[in-house]
């Protein structure tokens, strides 16, 4: 097993009264990318700014390089790309990579820098004159530019254009090549489904799943069905062979571990059933049976 | 983390911060012009013929609040706009010393400091007829240099509790009436009783008697109002690093 450069043990934090990690454990490894995901409110950016040092641990323990993530030293390996971030603006792209790189050990050139992120031409604008695409793909270049052994990126791609999503997904695969851990706490589960060796699943405070993609699929071994059916969807909540439930516009998608059953059932009680389709889930409805809540549909 | 590798860290970020500020012209040339101009004014212009020397004396006392301005606005409102945009963050979480952050945005406030007493002694010089000894323009422009420095501590406080929106306001709302109530505005003997006594409790009264006493105005025992200005420094400085930590709880 690969070395493990950061982790989360035993943790638990509170809002005052409301508990945002109960019991949480999670190790990262070097050459994986670990895609964190849950629905908002889960406890995945609590988890993201314990490591990050931007908050102090309540209980447990979180260890980034075996250190404290508040020590210079353990922070001198990290790379991270914030939800939230705005770059001055008066600086010029390669300014902010050099000026940023001149505080780690190591630091990447800034044309290489540059290269990284696909942003060559854009060398000497202004921050302010870049799309917003752009500017996220200058962020990206500040987590890079220290040559990192762990890149934390939390909602990278929002706001990404196609060309830079496709800049972001080389970046990161070539960070995993040379063997940088990831964490990527997304909402985006295509861009999951492509570049993660692992799912961690975080369900209120408690990580529920920890495991490759496809493990994942496999573990819930769910099909989908769509139909159209005058069948009440809250009625059908109920039945066992429904994981979970949405319905739009008059059509049906339920999920189900057991598919045979549930269509026998379904068109037992509705003899007028149209539209049926069958077919194997993706990993957003995989991942939908995780959340306890069967009938709403799960946040993209 | 070697030796140098933190010097280097220090220097760029002084270099970052300077190179930031000088291409806002937004703020660089109200904090020049807002001093020299009520100099100019008020110092120059309409003071003539008064009983004491207020050319002189208005060097001084616009001079200190010249200084003030940009230690407060360049710590107050740019710390708050930083951190709401998370830019404090990506600093916080880099290898950067802490103490760079502080280093860089105090050099910036002290090469503001710097730049307002030339050009404010320069048009003392020609047009106020100020004529100091060369030993008084040093100590000057030494006593508002580090003048400074209680006011990075104060505009650290405000920018440590303040959101982006409401900092610069809150700023105005503590550089414009302190200067004024302290002195530096009008001569305090020309206020009422209850403010003259009154200004002692602003800090930048004390740099306002400091400054006076350094272009040989007034004559007064230094060690009060240094002692004075190092507890604000103190105080101020206490509660901007809670007011930080408590973002971090």
């Amino acid at each position: 097993m690969s070395e493990t450069i950061a982790r989360w043990q035993q943790v638990q934090h509170h809002y005052g009264a409301i508990p945002a990690l109960q019991q949480f454990s999670l190790d990262l490894r070097a050459g994986q990318i670990t895609a964190l995901l849950g629905p908002n409110g889960a406890g995945k950016s609590t988890a993201i700014r314990l490591l990050l040092g931007l908050l102090a641990c309540q209980q447990g323990t979180v260890e980034l390089f075996g250190l404290s993530p508040r020590q210079r030293q353990a922070r001198s390996g990290l790379g991270a790309m914030l939800q939230r971030t705005d770059l001055p603006d008066t600086l010029s792209v390669a300014e902010h990579i050099a000026l940023f790189g001149a505080c780690y050990p190591e630091p990447l050139s800034v044309a290489a820098t540059l290269t990284a992120v696909g942003l060559e031409a854009q060398a000497n604008r202004r921050y302010s004159a870049l799309s917003g695409g752009q500017q996220r793909r200058v962020q990206l270049a500040l987590a890079l530019v220290g040559q990192p052994r762990l890149l934390l990126l939390d909602e990278p791609t929002v706001g990404m254009d196609l060309s830079s999503r496709q800049a972001f997904r080389e970046a990161l695969r070539a960070a995993r090549e040379r063997g940088c851990a990831v964490l990527l706490a997304t909402h985006d589960l295509p861009e999951v489904e492509g570049l993660a060796d692992r799912i961690a699943l975080v369900e209120r405070g408690r990580l529920v799943a920890d495991d490759s993609p496809q493990r994942i699929r496999a573990r819930v071994d769910v099909k989908r069905i769509d139909c159209r059916s005058q069948l009440d969807p809250t009625l059908l909540g109920d039945w066992p062979e429904v994981a979970r439930i949405s319905a739009r516009d008059g059509r049906l998608e339920l999920l189900s571990t057991q598919p045979e059953r549930l269509l026998r059932r379904l068109l037992a009680a509705d003899p007028e059933l149209a539209d049926l389709e069958v077919r194997g889930a993706d990993l957003e409805q995989a991942l939908a049976l995780f959340y306890p809540d069967r009938v709403e549909p799960i946040a993209a | 983390m070697s030796h140098s590798l933190t010097i280097r860290a220090y220097r760029c970020e002084l270099y970052s911060e300077l190179l930031k500020t000088f291409r806002q012209p937004g703020f660089v040339l109200p904090s020049l012009l807002f001093p020299l101009g009520f100099y100019l004014l008020f110092g120059i212009l309409l003071a003539r013929g008064g009983n004491f020397d207020s050319a002189t004396w208005f060097f001084a006392t616009y001079g200190a609040f010249g200084v003030i301005g940009p230690a407060l606005f360049g710590f107050g409102a740019a710390l708050a706009t930083d951190r709401d945009a998370g830019w404090l963050d990506l600093k916080r979480i880099s290898p950067l010393p802490t103490g760079a952050l502080l280093v860089a945005r105090t050099g910036m406030s002290l090469v503001f400091a710097v730049i307002i007493f030339v050009l404010m002694s320069i048009l003392a010089f020609t047009f106020g007829g100020v004529r100091l000894a060369p030993e008084r323009w040093l100590l000057s422009g030494l006593v508002l240099t580090l003048g400074t420095l209680p006011f990075c501590a104060l505009g650290l406080l405000i920018g440590a509790y303040a959101s982006s929106r409401s900092a610069a306001g809150w700023v105005n709302l503590v550089y414009l009436p302190m200067g004024a109530l302290s002195g530096l505005w009008f001569p305090l003997f020309m206020m009422p009783a209850l403010l003259q006594k009154l200004a002692f409790v602003f800090p930048a009264y004390h740099l306002g008697q400091l400054s006076l006493a350094a272009v040989g105005q007034i004559d007064v025992s230094w060690g009060p109002h240094v002692g004075m200005l190092l507890i604000f420094t103190l105080i101020f400085g206490q509660l901007a690093a809670h007011g930080l930590r408590r973002s971090q709880s």
